[in-house]
């Protein structure tokens, strides 16, 4: 039990503890998002037949976060239900973001570096 | 199925969606290991729109789950995100992947992997005991060794096999991005038995990973289009909702038979898989 190498700092639990707050409200308000979308979405097309049969793409700005955000502005249902997915997709990357941080108190270089990596792929995913 | 409408289809989806989730979390296997079967199978979608449905409802479950993990402390932040350089990598080259793979290659690799799923969910699963092991010098370099809360206190464990858990990792990330789920068990596979995690360190480290992969594959995928509304819609809040429930029930029910029973569902759903994919109906 000695050895220092293997001795890892307690997290700090107000950073735990802010974390799954964000976690599990970042969830809440993506549901709540894609629900209300969602029932845009069936009030306007509930009556037609969907034909998810073969693979069509989606309208361009269906496809990115910043076409998304300008559609759901102006209520576009199908826009709506998009934005709560990508809220949803960015709550790890949130998760991400803030591990960084709790790192950066540690002082652990290493593992600042290794999370910004981890960031910087996800952002490049997501906003590319 | 195509003759219902909108609605009709929506109700249908999310409440296949809902047991799907209810199943994942009471048996640990995920909901995403089905929701793709499910849909390409019985709902006739095209494989890419189920791939994105899957692979958002899978970051549901990883983030809702998450909240409650966060609390106990097994989660390792350390291995999780050194490990989840491989997976991130892994999962863009598998999302870039899907585009290039014919539809039937990916239903057989979706079936083979839903295999060793249903296989590993069939067994139990030891504890190693790794306390009195000498330290890895890879491991003890990356201070990756850590202790977990039990009922007799905190109980160190030591970690192995560093190179080799990456590199299965990466493999994970690829089955990730390409099949939209979370690979969990390959996860599992590579912390548990080669790099000797405790369970619970595992599970919960897993998790932490499971929602962070999805996330790195989930924006390829929706610049491609795969992420359709429409069919996203009911499968993220259905799988959501059901693995809330789940998380719920999960200390009162008897999880080993029933860990069982859809391991076997999931197993017939990979003869399908993989049928439909040599078949080259999907």
């Amino acid at each position: 039990m000695t050895d220092r190498d293997a001795s890892m700092p307690a997290p700090d639990p107000r950073l735990q503890h802010f974390v799954g707050n964000l976690l599990r409200y970042g969830v809440l308000l993506a549901a709540a998002v894609v629900l209300s979308g969602g029932m845009l979405y069936l009030a306007h097309h509930g009556g037609t037949v969907p034909d998810y049969r073969r693979f069509e793409g989606q309208p361009a700005y269906l496809r990115s976060v910043i076409g998304i955000a300008g559609g759901a502005l102006k209520l576009d249902e199908r826009a709506v239900v998009q934005l709560g997915l990508v809220l949803l997709i960015a709550t790890p990357i949130a998760r991400v973001a803030l591990s960084a941080v709790a790192f950066a108190f540690e002082r652990d270089r290493t593992y600042v570096l290794i999370t910004l990596l981890v960031l910087a792929l996800l952002l490049w995913s997501l906003l590319g | 199925m195509r003759s219902l409408n909108t609605l009709a289809f929506s109700a249908v989806v999310a409440c296949a969606a809902f047991a799907a989730g209810f199943l994942g979390s009471l048996t640990g296997l995920g909901g995403g290991v089905v929701i793709v079967p499910l849909l390409t199978l019985v709902f006739g979608a095209d494989i890419h729109y189920a791939i994105g449905a899957s692979l958002v409802s899978v970051i549901g479950t990883s983030s809702g789950a998450a909240a409650a993990y966060v609390k106990e402390g097994f989660t390792n932040l350390r291995i999780g995100m050194l490990l989840e350089v491989a997976t991130t990598f892994g999962a863009l080259v598998g999302a870039t992947l899907v585009a290039v793979l014919s539809t039937n290659v990916i239903a057989v690799i979706f079936g083979l992997v839903l295999l060793q799923s249903a296989w590993l969910a069939s067994r139990p699963r030891a504890d190693h005991l790794t306390a009195d092991l000498a330290p890895d010098p890879l491991a003890a370099r990356l201070r990756l060794d850590g202790t977990f809360p039990t009922e007799q206190g905190e109980v160190r464990y030591r970690v192995r096999n560093v190179p080799a858990g990456f590199a299965l990792m990466w493999v994970a990330g690829v089955l990730s991005g390409l099949l939209g789920i979370g690979s969990g068990a390959v996860k599992v596979l590579a912390m548990d038995q080669l790099m000797l995690l405790p369970f619970k360190v595992s599970t919960a480290t897993s998790n932490f990973m499971i929602g962070v992969t999805a996330a790195a594959s989930a924006g390829i995928f929706l610049h491609r289009g795969y992420i359709v509304p429409g069919l996203a819609m009911p499968v993220m809040l259905g799988v959501l909702a059901g693995s809330m429930v789940g998380a719920r029930l999960l200390f009162r029910t008897p999880t080993q038979r029933l860990r069982r029973l859809f391991a076997v569902v999931v197993a017939l759903l990979a003869i399908e898989m993989i049928y439909h994919g040599f078949a080259g109906k999907i």
